[in-house]
């Protein structure tokens, strides 16, 4: 090796088109289903004031129900309406047995209970599934895959996921901006007593949110569960993601957590798939379940509240 | 803020109540099976963790979600520092993971003190798990299976003094002792802190930091020292618990352990340094309850973290200190609350 260009970065190019294609199919996708989940954990932040460790136990719940659910019923397309019936109906009881007892106390009560939560869901999904790994078959009507060269293909199930991710968002976005009870959530999150004294019952306005937050989250659990193996822990991995997300984006911010999610969906497949040789060292991809927090350090050194958060939070 | 800060002037009871619990940790290896005396080591040990975070939580302010980080990494330099199947020495490894945590907590103090509040806790929990993922990823050190020390550190002073061994921490008596003079140094060192006029500064920066910017303190420098002396506690404390347990795993970065110590600062009664101390004894004591009962100890424990945040806000501690001060009726035990 000569001296000098040992210390220079040596990246390898992305080897050739369809593949990168294929990599940024990819990205974009996990990004999508990352923003199902962290949407939830910055509404439930943002309006309600709320920080939810237990927000990853619903992405495991909601690959749990598409699991057994899709057991039970047969197929997947009746497992997520019920899947989504149950997952509100568990918001619901959620909000109002726990939750609403947080909304007045300090954050570090809001992290000690949301973490006893996780221990309780997780051992209740031991108890009720065990500790095995499961598997949830790709519907036949999307298990097709389409072909970008002769040797390369697609899966369609995953392009489906993208398309419904960007549905959802988009219709996330018309319920916050221009219907009525957006605008009295985002109401809410500015001043809750104004709100209440105007005579609109905050206290459902929450239940609904954190209902309609968790519903994302499973929801995602329910899209992800065919591409990935359904297995224990798989909330916590997913949970830290989501807050990287929501701190790259600002909390609070729904169109932050979007472009977080996007931007971590890209690092966080194109670490893995690149190859980054420093001074002899291989530092991707290593070393590739660090970038994407390299990347929420050097964003915090820029803006300390996210790219799309307010000071003062 | 009023002269009565947490813990200030401790009520005659709550010494002597202090005293009794010295005394019984002084005179308990004599009387107990190894297994009792290696237990409560462990629970010494993880005090220390516990006060260390309290220097955050409840005097600073700032709620870490990444304390196992600093814990977990000294853990790691004795591994490093031990040769395979040889001891290291205490009187360099230790000083050394001390320097490594408080150094690593510096760097990652810098980044993450810039936010406040939730974005804190988040980015806090952030940091920790990228350096669980280096530990678990790479195979620096064993990667996801951890790596065995295999002999204890050597307390063997040098030529100076004809490598005199002043005791084996082999020994789980020793140790024992060791950890119980660790324990007591932490607390009189943190008192130490809390009481001067760094202690103050801290102290007004959680209940009102703009306004101790306004009256012209650095309140950045300020959080950062608290951050790095806090890191440092940590580290010392996984230093000796890497070295009791005789092994290293990611899991010691892991935030099950940052959590678990949050709730023994709160179990206890956060901003007073014997709760948390308390906090993690009866925390231990828990764990080892609910193990006994039944495999899923974790829905127990779950449960148990729902109800202490819901029902003991304040701490055991906390909770005992209202209930004597509403008996004695003295304003002298008045708490601040956080």
């Amino acid at each position: 090796m000569i001296f000098p260009d040992a210390f220079l970065p040596y990246l390898e190019p992305a080897v050739d088109f369809p593949t990168f294609l294929i990599q940024l199919l990819n990205g974009v996708q996990y990004g999508l289903l990352l923003f199902l989940i962290a949407s939830g954990l910055t509404l439930i932040f943002g309006i309600m004031g709320i920080i939810n460790l237990a927000h990853g136990s619903f992405y495991m719940l909601g690959a749990y129900l598409a699991f057994s659910l899709t057991e039970g019923l047969g197929s997947l397309w009746l497992a997520l309406p019920a899947g989504i019936v149950l997952s509100v109906l568990f918001g619901l009881a959620l909000e109002w047995l726990v939750i609403q007892r947080l909304y007045a106390r300090d954050h570090l009560y809001q992290v000690l209970l949301t973490y006893g939560l996780i221990l309780v869901f997780e051992e209740l999904r031991s108890i009720l599934w065990g500790d095995d790994v499961h598997g949830v078959k790709v519907p036949e009507l999307l298990a097709a895959s389409i072909s970008l060269t002769d040797n390369l293909n697609y899966p369609v199930y995953r392009l489906a996921m993208s398309g419904v991710c960007l549905v959802l968002a988009l219709g996330l976005w018309w319920v916050l901006r221009r219907t009525k009870l957006g605008m009295i959530i985002r109401a809410g999150s500015v001043n809750r007593d104004m709100v209440q004294s105007l005579g609109i019952d905050i206290t459902l306005i929450y239940r609904i949110v954190f209902a309609a937050g968790l519903a994302l989250a499973a929801f995602a659990g329910m899209l992800a569960a065919p591409t990935s193996s359904v297995f224990p822990g798989m909330g916590n991995q997913v949970l830290i993601i989501c807050f990287v997300v929501v701190v790259i984006g600002g909390i609070g911010s729904v169109q932050g957590a979007m472009i977080g999610a996007i931007l971590i969906g890209l690092v966080d497949t194109f670490g893995k798939v690149l190859t980054l040789e420093v001074a002899g060292f291989q530092l991707l991809p290593q070393l590739s379940g660090v970038t994407v927090y390299l990347m929420m350090a050097v964003i915090l050194l820029w803006r300390p509240e996210g790219l799309f958060g307010s000071r003062g939070r | 803020m009023s002269a009565a800060a947490p813990g200030r002037r401790a009520p005659v009871a709550g010494v002597a109540v202090l005293l009794v619990c010295l005394a019984a940790l002084l005179l308990m290896p004599l009387g107990v099976d190894k297994f009792y005396v290696q237990l409560v080591t462990k629970m010494m040990i993880m005090a220390v963790f516990a006060m260390s975070l309290d220097l955050l939580i409840g005097f600073t302010g700032l709620v870490s979600f990444g304390h196992a980080a600093y814990f977990g990494v000294a853990g790691y330099v004795l591994a490093y520092a031990a040769p395979q199947y040889q001891a290291a020495s205490l009187w360099v490894s230790l000083p050394l993971a001390m320097a490594v945590s408080g150094l690593l907590a510096l760097v990652i103090g810098l980044f993450v003190l810039r936010t406040s509040g939730v974005y804190f806790i988040m980015v806090t929990l952030a940091f920790a798990q990228m350096l669980y993922f280096v530990f678990h990823d790479t195979k620096l050190a064993g990667g996801t299976d951890g790596v065995y020390i295999y002999v204890r550190p050597d307390a063997a002073l040098g030529e100076w003094a004809g490598g005199w061994k002043p005791f084996d921490l082999e020994n789980f008596v020793h140790l024992y002792y060791v950890v119980l003079v660790l324990l007591v140094l932490t607390w009189i060192f943190l008192r130490r802190v809390i009481d001067s006029p760094f202690g103050r500064v801290i102290a007004g920066i959680k209940v009102n930091e703009p306004r101790m910017r306004s009256l012209g303190y650095a309140t950045f420098r300020y959080k950062l020292a608290s951050f790095v002396i806090a890191g440092t506690l940590a580290g010392t404390a996984g230093y000796f618990a890497a070295a009791q347990f005789g092994y290293v795993n990611p899991d010691l970065l892991g935030w099950h352990l940052s959590g678990s110590a949050i709730m023994m600062v709160i179990l206890g009664g956060m901003g007073t340094l014997g709760g948390a101390a308390l906090g993690a004894f009866m925390m231990m004591l828990l764990e080892l309850l609910f193990q006994g009962l039944t495999k899923h100890w974790q829905l127990l424990m779950g449960c148990s973290i729902v109800g202490v945040a819901l029902l003991l806000p304040h701490g055991l501690l906390g909770t005992v200190a209202a209930w004597w001060g509403r008996r004695a009726t003295t304003g002298d035990t008045e708490r601040t609350d956080g």
